[in-house]
C-alpha cells in the first residue's frame, strides 16, 4: 500500500525541503496542508489550499486512510497578534491531534522548538527534554509554541497505539523566515553589550533528516535536535561578516520597540533574552535513538540563512 | 618584605619575560592577549595550550571556556596567587587523574578561596588543572561579568552542569557550606558550618572521588561582624560589616593563603538515598576538611606571612 503522508505548513521553507525530499524517494503519496501558494510544487504532491481549523482539513484524514502527519505549521510571525498565534497553534494542533486520534493515524510528528525551555539565567547549559517549558515566563509571545508543545506532549501519551514524535530543534537557519535567521540576514547586527551567550543552530536540511529519521516505523518520543555544536552569538555573527552595533540592555526593550514600530527591525524586541541567555539543550537522546547527527557545520548553516534566494 | 613583594611586582608588571609568542599566532590575536601572555613564560604557556579541553574548531568548549581568551583570568589568578595572598599549596599530588570534586571550607565574604584553588591547580601542579568552580544563578544577568566568568571556564550551579563535566572527567570546585560559609562573621572563622547534601550525591552518581580541601588565610582576609537586623530587613542571608574602612568587605586584606589538599576519599552507594543516610560521609568529609584546617592553623606562625 502507497504511504500517504500530510504536511501541514507545506508551502513554508521546511514544508518545501521535506516534500521534495519525501516525493523523491518514491512510494509516497504527499498532502500539503496550507493556505499559502506552494511555488513550483512537484506534479505528484497535492495541496490543498485550506486553514487547518477548518472542516475541509478534517475531510483530507476522513476520506482516506493517512500513514503519517507531519505537523510544522506552527506559526511564530511576529506581525500576528498573540490571539492569532493561540488561535492557530493551540486550537490548530489540538484539531489536528484529535483527527490523527479519531482516524487512527499511527504516525504523529509535531516540529516544536527548543525555544519553549526559555533562554534564562537559571538554565542549566544543556536542557534535557525533561526540562519544564518556560518560555513564556519572560516573553508572552512564545506562549502559544509552548501550548502546542504541551499538547502534543499529553497526545504522545493519550495515545499510545499510535507513535508521536516531538521534535524540538534549536535555532534553525537557512531560508526560513524564523527569528533566528531574519537575525543574522539584518544589514547591522543587534547585540547586547556585556552579554555573548552560548548558542546552538541547525541547518535547515538538517531539520528535514531529523523529520526523516523520526518517520521511521518504532520511532517515538520527544528529542532536542541540536546542531554540529555551541557557539556564542559572536561567531556566528562573525561568520556572518555583518557589522554590529551594541545596545546596552536596559535600554534594548524599548530600542527594538522603536525600530519594529519603524519597521527598522524584523522582530518586536519580545526575544531579546536569546541574546542574553543560554537556551541550548542536551541532544544526546536523539543521537541514541534516533541515530541523528547533524551533517552541516555552523558555517554552512550560517552560510545558508544568507544566501540571497529567499 | 613588604617592599620586596611590591618590587617583584612592579618588575614583574614592567618587563617582560620573554617572547612568549610564534610569530604566525602573534598576527591573529588581539593585542592585549599578546601582552598578557607575554607575562608568562613560554613553558607555562605551552602547558597551558596542552590543557585537555573539549574545545570546538573556534576554541570554544561546549560550556563556552575559551582557553585562549582565559589567560586574563590567568593573569589575574596569578597575581593573586602569587603577590597578593603569597600562596602556599601543599599535597598538590593527591588529586588524581581524570574526574575530582575538590571539596573545599569557605569564608572571607568575597570567593577568592575559590580563585585560589583554581590557581594553585593551574600554578603549582604539573600538568596544570583547569578547576571549573560555580557561580551562582543571577551571575549570568550581570553584563560583562556573565559572559567573562563563563570564558573563564566557571559555570552556572546547576546539578546538571556539574553532572555533566564530571562524567567528562573535569575537576570541579563544591563549597558545601554555601552562602553560610562565605558570609559568616569574624568570629566564627574556622569553624565549618552544615554541609549542603548536594556533592556528595553527585559523587555517588558520578563516581568521583572527593578531595577535600582546606583553605587557611581566606577566613581572616574580610573581619566582618553580620548585622542582624539588617539582613533581616534586606531578606539577605546576611549583613556582613568591617569595623574599619571601607566598611563594605570590598578589597580583601592581603592574608597570607596555605591550601592544603588532602587524600582523595572514594564512596559508594545509592546517590537518591536518604539525607539521613548519607550524613555519615558527608559528616566523615566535614570532619576531615575541620582536623585538615586544625593542622593548618598549628603549622603556620602568622596571619599575614
Amino acid at each position: 500500500m502507497k504511504e500517504r503522508i500530510v504536511i501541514t505548513g507545506i508551502a513554508g521553507r521546511l514544508g518545501r525541503l521535506l516534500a521534495k525530499r519525501l516525493h523523491r524517494s518514491g512510494n509516497r503519496e504527499i498532502i500539503g496542508i496550507d493556505r499559502r501558494p506552494f511555488e513550483d510544487k512537484p506534479a505528484d504532491v497535492v495541496h490543498k489550499r485550506v486553514d487547518i481549523r477548518s472542516k475541509r482539513t478534517r475531510d483530507v484524514f476522513r476520506t482516506q486512510p493517512i500513514s503519517a502527519l507531519v505537523h510544522l505549521g506552527l506559526m511564530h510571525d511576529p506581525k500576528r497578534s498573540n490571539r492569532t498565534h493561540n488561535q492557530w497553534n493551540v486550537v490548530g494542533t489540538q484539531q489536528l491531534l484529535e483527527y490523527c486520534m479519531h482516524f487512527r493515524v499511527p504516525k504523529v510528528i509535531v516540529v516544536s522548538s527548543a525555544a519553549v525551555y526559555g533562554p534564562r539565567p537559571e538554565n542549566p547549559q544543556f536542557l534535557t527534554e525533561d526540562s519544564p517549558l518556560l518560555a513564556a515566563q519572560d516573553d508572552l509571545g512564545a506562549l502559544s509554541l509552548v501550548e502546542a508543545d504541551m499538547l502534543a506532549s499529553s497526545f504522545f501519551w493519550k495515545y499510545r497505539e499510535g507513535e508521536t514524535v516531538i521534535l524540538r530543534p534549536v535555532h534553525i537557519l537557512g531560508q526560513v523566515a524564523n527569528a533566528a535567521s531574519n537575525y543574522l540576514r539584518m544589514e547591522r547586527i543587534p547585540v547586547l553589550m556585556g552579554y555573548d551567550p552560548m548558542m546552538q543552530v541547525i541547518h535547515e536540511a538538517d531539520v528535514v533528516d531529523a523529520v526523516l529519521l523520526a518517520l521511521k516505523p518504532g520511532v517515538r518520543g520527544i528529542y532536542n535536535v541540536a546542531g554540529p555544536g555551541e557557539v556564542p552569538i559572536s561567531v556566528l555573527i562573525r561568520e556572518s561578516g555583518r557589522p554590529t552595533f551594541p545596545i546596552p540592555h536596559l535600554a534594548a526593550p524599548l530600542v527594538s520597540k522603536l525600530f519594529w514600530n519603524l519597521g527598522l527591525a524584523p522582530f518586536r524586541g519580545t526575544e531579546l533574552n536569546h541574546l542574553r541567555y543560554v537556551c541550548t539543550v542536551d541532544d544526546s537522546r536523539a543521537r541514541k535513538e534516533l541515530g541523528f547527527r547533524a551533517t552541516r557545520t555552523i558555517k554552512e548553516a550560517v552560510r545558508a540563512a544568507l544566501d540571497d534566494t529567499y | 618584605m613588604w617592599r620586596g613583594t611590591l618590587g617583584r611586582l612592579a618588575s614583574r608588571l614592567l618587563t617582560p619575560s620573554g617572547d612568549a609568542v610564534s610569530s604566525d599566532r602573534a598576527k591573529s590575536i588581539p593585542g592585549w592577549r599578546r601582552f598578557l601572555e607575554s607575562r608568562f613564560d613560554r613553558k607555562f604557556l605551552q602547558k597551558i595550550q596542552a590543557l585537555p579541553t573539549r574545545q570546538n574548531e573556534y576554541g570554544y568548549d561546549p560550556f563556552g571556556f575559551h582557553r585562549d581568551e582565559a589567560i586574563a583570568g590567568i593573569y589575574l589568578a596569578h597575581l593573586m596567587y602569587q603577590y597578593y595572598f603569597r600562596a602556599e599549596v601543599f599535597g598538590q599530588q593527591y588529586v588524581p587523574q581524570g574526574r575530582a570534586l575538590l571539596v573545599s571550607n569557605h569564608s572571607g565574604q568575597l570567593p577568592f578561596d575559590g580563585l585560589i584553588i583554581g590557581a594553585s591547580m593551574l600554578f603549582a601542579k604539573d600538568p596544570p588543572r583547569v578547576v571549573r568552580s560555580m557561580v551562582d544563578h543571577f551571575v549570568p544577568s550581570l553584563p560583562f561579568v556573565g559572559t567573562t566568568l563563563t570564558r573563564w571556564g566557571q559555570i552556572i550551579g546547576t546539578p546538571e552542569n556539574c553532572r555533566h563535566l564530571l562524567n567528562d572527567d573535569e575537576t570541579i570546585v563544591v563549597f558545601p557550606e554555601g552562602a553560610r560559609g562565605v558570609s559568616k562573621p569574624f568570629s566564627k572563622r574556622y569553624q565549618l558550618q552544615e554541609f549542603g547534601m548536594g556533592f556528595m550525591r553527585l559523587a555517588l552518581e558520578t563516581n568521583t572521588p572527593v578531595v577535600p580541601v582546606a583553605v587557611i588565610g581566606a577566613e581572616e582576609q574580610a573581619p566582618c561582624f553580620n548585622v542582624k537586623p539588617l539582613a533581616r530587613l534586606m531578606g539577605l542571608p546576611a549583613f556582613p560589616l568591617m569595623p574599619f574602612p571601607p566598611f563594605f568587605p570590598a578589597l580583601p586584606l592581603p592574608t597570607k593563603y596555605r591550601v592544603y589538599f588532602g587524600e582523595a576519599m572514594h564512596f559508594s552507594g545509592d546517590p537518591d538515598q536518604d539525607d539521613e543516610e548519607l550524613r555519615p560521609a558527608v559528616t566523615q568529609v566535614r570532619n576531615t576538611i575541620q582536623s585538615m584546617i586544625h593542622l593548618g592553623l598549628k603549622a603556620r606562625k602568622h596571619v599575614f606571612w
